[in-house]
């Protein structure tokens, strides 16, 4: 046998959530990845920092709040998440009003991050 | 009129091209648009300047899906589903700016 290749897979999420099904489709590949051992990196920029504000309810959209799978990624083994600081501050958000814990990096940060991916995936 | 916008004004221009080509009249903010009406976003100076020439309203189960209900603008009026039927039904017509 030969030795598992590891590849360095960025989910980028760019959507706010529930106007759009992107946001929704993403997290369920994300979990696929995350069941063949790859290295995986979720990244949200723009709109995509939307995902990840807290008190999302639902209930009045008669939509599924899939909010709460971000918390469990870590049972997934999936703990690198990126957000964007300048896509928080267009926003007028901070980290505490996201639902986990995230790593802030700025664009040029993001950019670099970008370039040492071997498969980057779009949402 | 009641103009309708539901696209984030931060990642697409349909709010934008609505206030260039309206005169005024109501706007309603649903779906991804509510976050035009959130406190600190970057729009938010060009919502308060809009505010001037329209009434501007935006719908809560949408505000609340996206954990926003608490940071709504001053100014912005927010409405359930029976407000989105009064307001269609109490403007003699409506756009919706896809």
């Amino acid at each position: 046998m030969s030795e598992a290749i590891v590849k360095k897979f960025m989910f980028v999420n760019r959507k706010a959530p529930y106007g759009t099904i992107y946001a929704l489709e993403s997290l369920e590949v994300v979990l696929i990845a995350a069941t063949f051992d790859q290295d995986v990196s979720l990244v949200f920029l723009d709109d995509g920092v939307f995902q990840l504000k807290k008190g999302q309810q639902t209930k009045g959209i008669e939509t599924k709040n899939f909010s709460p799978t971000y918390r469990a990624l870590e049972d997934y083994d999936v703990e690198k998440l990126y957000v964007e600081k300048e896509s928080l501050d267009a926003r007028g958000l901070t980290v505490d009003d996201l639902l986990v814990d995230v790593t802030v990096l700025g664009s040029a940060e993001m950019g670099a991050l970008m370039d040492q991916q071997d498969v980057v995936l779009s949402f | 009129m009641l103009h309708i916008i539901n696209k984030s004004p931060l990642v697409n221009s349909t709010l934008a091209d609505c206030l260039r080509v309206a005169t005024g009249g109501e706007i309603l903010l649903i779906e991804d648009a509510v976050y035009a009406a959130t406190k600190g976003n970057a729009f938010e100076p060009k919502l308060n300047d809009a505010m001037k020439r329209f009434k501007v309203y935006v719908l809560q189960p949408d505000l609340d899906a996206r954990g926003v209900g608490d940071r709504v603008v001053a100014g912005v009026t927010a409405v359930d589903y029976g407000g989105f039927v009064d307001l269609t039904v109490n403007n003699k017509n409506c756009q919706s700016w896809l």
